[in-house]
């Protein structure tokens, strides 16, 4: 197992709040870790640190890339994309007036021949790439059940498809790294076993590496491999599901001291 | 639903006091000589008339069988008009080339006059500059109120490199594009991290630099006096009726006899296929990765950042591909009108080519084309009520925003079969 990403005291402040204070975490290459924590915990800042939204005040994100260490927190975010690492929004930012489709063309942007003359000529390498993109996108459409809304407007979808559009998007970009930011927000329970059941097979199927921001208990036990556990911007335990689970540090910090077992019982089963 | 006479009234009020604001300085004061004379009565007849009619209407309305009746007439002409607009999609691969053909045959014809056929000629200008601004506005998302400076690079760029090097139309066209795609990208820069109205202004007052610049540097442009631009000419063949030194005019080269409409004509075709060309490629750069990478920019940025996209220059290849077609729309511009001064470079041009691409439906072709005719056509059939030109279009402005939001023809997505790439084309067509 190779590391894909190492988080190393990475701080960030904005003004006087300090939003993330010495986080440091890895992440094995084809897992699943899970970020968890109460709102306003850092998870989104820290989210938005990888994906070079934001800069970190202090500290370094190695991304491990083809033999190299690459450090993240020195690119903008375009680039970052183009290394493969790639995300979703806790507020869903899809291309609302371009069908469910387009939306996966335009993921695919940095791959396709988009040179101008030969697009506007339509010579057959272009031809070719585009019929490559548009293969991608039925590819990624169908894995997350949206074939039948291909070309529907992303804005018109139901909710709960937008949301997979939202992951089918990401995973267009053909990236190593993913990033979800509570792909399940919203989602109804049977919505919520549908979405898992894709997440999972996107790490058995394709290997994926998977970072993902989650509020459903039940979503984090069941399929990730790491839980990372944040509270006010500070890393208060690491570990298997199992072993976050029973952390005194992490009960605290979801439901105050007293009542341990009524305690362990929520964050379980919840 | 009831009858509901209070509210009839209400409205009615609303709608005769609006009339009476409008209608006493325009009907109201007559400027006769030197005499204002009032004709006040004029004015209370008109209200009147405006107050009983909305009354009638909303009571007619309110009653049932008005109400059916309305919306009648409604549905059937938004069917319609989707019907119409339907089937010229589907077979717009033998309307087009059909529609094309009757536009080069008609100055041909006997009763083709040189006013219509610059008319004519202006119109495809306008549809050339309407297809530039729509890859900014339309597709990118970008307000930009000061298209006309790129227009004006392109008029002076052609007048002032003929004057100063003796350039020819044919070499001033790619030169001058280039200009006008470096002031694009020379306006891009500095509103890169701009959007909506920030944006707006500040290209609002590049415009007015470009036609400030234009009026003050008098050396070089000559200021408010304009300069005067060289007709085109056909390899070398020119259409005055004696060539300059050396030259052999069109009319003695072919024989015929000399028609000052020759003139007319060539311009008119040069700037038919030109339009036909911008047209052909906005169509392909709609479906182009850099076509949907703008309209992505416009959807959401921060998600195009994260997709891989640079913003920087996807943006800026907006700026400069539009603005080049400008630069060319002004090279014929100049070329038709044979001498140009800075007054044609105002703010209400970029706000008539902005209107075209709004009222047209952003990022529609066959929307904007409409849009273009009825705009530059219109005023023309309606010479006698110059004065009141502002007017008739704020108010096709405000009912066509009314009526269809969008534009009058909103953009259809292209739709994609799995497994058949190609057939996606067939409908994509022009909408």
């Amino acid at each position: 197992m190779t590391t894909i990403i190492t988080a190393d005291n990475v701080s960030i402040r904005f003004g006087g709040l300090l939003a993330l204070s010495e986080i440091s975490f890895e992440m094995e290459e084809g897992s699943i870790t899970a970020i968890i924590g109460p709102n306003g915990a850092g998870k989104t800042t820290l989210f938005n640190c990888i994906t070079g939204f934001y800069r970190p005040t202090s500290g370094r994100i190695v991304y491990h890339h083809e033999a190299r260490n690459i450090e993240l927190n020195q690119l903008p975010t375009y680039r970052i994309a183009r290394l493969g690492v790639s995300r979703t929004y806790q507020n869903i930012r899809l291309f609302s007036d371009m069908t469910a489709l387009e939306n996966l063309l335009v993921a695919q942007h940095t791959k396709v021949n988009h040179h101008l003359l030969s697009g506007i000529f339509k010579t057959p390498a272009f031809r070719r790439s585009e019929n490559e993109a548009q293969e991608q996108a039925w590819y990624w459409l169908n894995f997350m059940g949206l074939g039948e809304v291909a070309n529907q407007e992303a804005g018109n979808l139901p909710y709960g498809l937008q949301r997979r559009l939202e992951v089918a998007r990401a995973m267009a970009t053909q990236p190593r790294l993913v990033c979800l930011d509570e792909p399940a927000a919203g989602l109804n329970q049977q919505e919520t076993e549908g979405l898992n059941e894709m997440i999972l097979r996107l790490k058995k199927e394709h290997r994926m590496s998977i970072l993902l921001i989650e509020h459903h208990m039940g979503v984090v036990m069941n399929i990730s491999d790491q839980v990372v556990v944040l509270d006010h911007g500070e890393v208060i335990s690491r570990g298997t599901p199992t072993e976050v689970q029973k952390d005194p540090a992490v009960i605290k910090a979801y439901l105050g001291e007293e009542d341990d077992e009524v305690v362990m019982e929520q964050t379980g089963t919840q | 639903m009831s009858v509901q006479i209070t509210n009839a009234l209400k409205e009615s009020v609303i709608v005769a006091f609006v009339a009476a604001v409008l209608l006493v300085p325009i009907v109201g004061f007559v400027l006769d000589d030197r005499s204002l004379q009032y004709e006040l009565e004029t004015v209370a007849i008109m209200v009147a008339v405006v107050f009983f009619g909305r009354f009638a209407i909303t009571l007619g309305l309110q009653a049932r069988l008005g109400d059916r009746l309305g919306n009648q007439a409604a549905l059937s002409l938004g069917r319609g008009w989707e019907a119409l607009t339907t089937s010229g999609q589907r077979h717009i691969l033998i309307i087009a080339p059909l529609f094309i053909a009757v536009l080069v045959v008609i100055p041909f014809m006997p009763w083709a006059s040189n006013y219509l056929i610059q008319i004519m000629s202006l119109t495809l200008i306008y549809v050339m500059l309407a297809m530039g601004l729509n890859i900014v506005v339309g597709l990118a998302g970008l307000l930009d109120l000061g298209y006309v400076a790129f227009y004006a690079v392109g008029a002076y760029g052609y007048a002032l490199l003929a004057q100063y090097l003796g350039l020819t139309f044919w070499w001033a066209i790619p030169i001058t594009a280039g200009l006008a795609a470096l002031a694009g990208c020379v306006l891009g820069f500095p509103v890169l991290r701009m959007h909506g109205d920030y944006l707006a202004i500040v290209t609002l007052g590049f415009g007015e630099i470009i036609r400030i610049l234009l009026v003050n540097m008098i050396d070089i442009t000559g200021g408010p006096n304009g300069i005067s631009v060289p007709r085109p000419s056909l390899f070398g063949l020119e259409f005055g009726r004696s060539a300059k030194q050396g030259g052999v005019p069109f009319h003695e080269y072919f024989g015929v006899n000399y028609d000052s409409s020759y003139r007319y004509i060539y311009i008119y075709l040069v700037a038919l296929a030109f339009a036909v060309i911008a047209i052909l490629i906005f169509k392909r750069l709609r479906e182009m990765p850099i076509g949907r990478a703008w309209e992505a920019l416009r959807e959401d940025e921060i998600a195009c950042k994260a997709l891989g996209i640079n913003h920087t220059t996807t943006k800026l290849s907006a700026f400069t591909l539009g603005a080049s077609f400008g630069g060319v729309g002004g090279v014929l511009y100049g070329a038709m009108e044979g001498f140009i001064n800075p007054s044609s470079f105002v703010f209400l041009e970029s706000a008539i080519i902005l209107s075209i691409v709004v009222l047209g439906g952003m990022g529609s072709i066959l929307g904007v084309i409409i849009a273009a005719v009825a705009i530059t056509l219109l005023p023309e059939l309606f010479r006698e009520f110059q004065q009141f030109r502002m007017l008739f279009f704020g108010m096709a402005m405000v009912f066509i925003m009314i009526w269809r939001p969008g534009g009058l023809l909103k953009v259809r997505r292209r739709t994609f079969a799995e497994g058949v790439p190609d057939a996606s084309q067939a409908p994509a067509a022009v909408d």
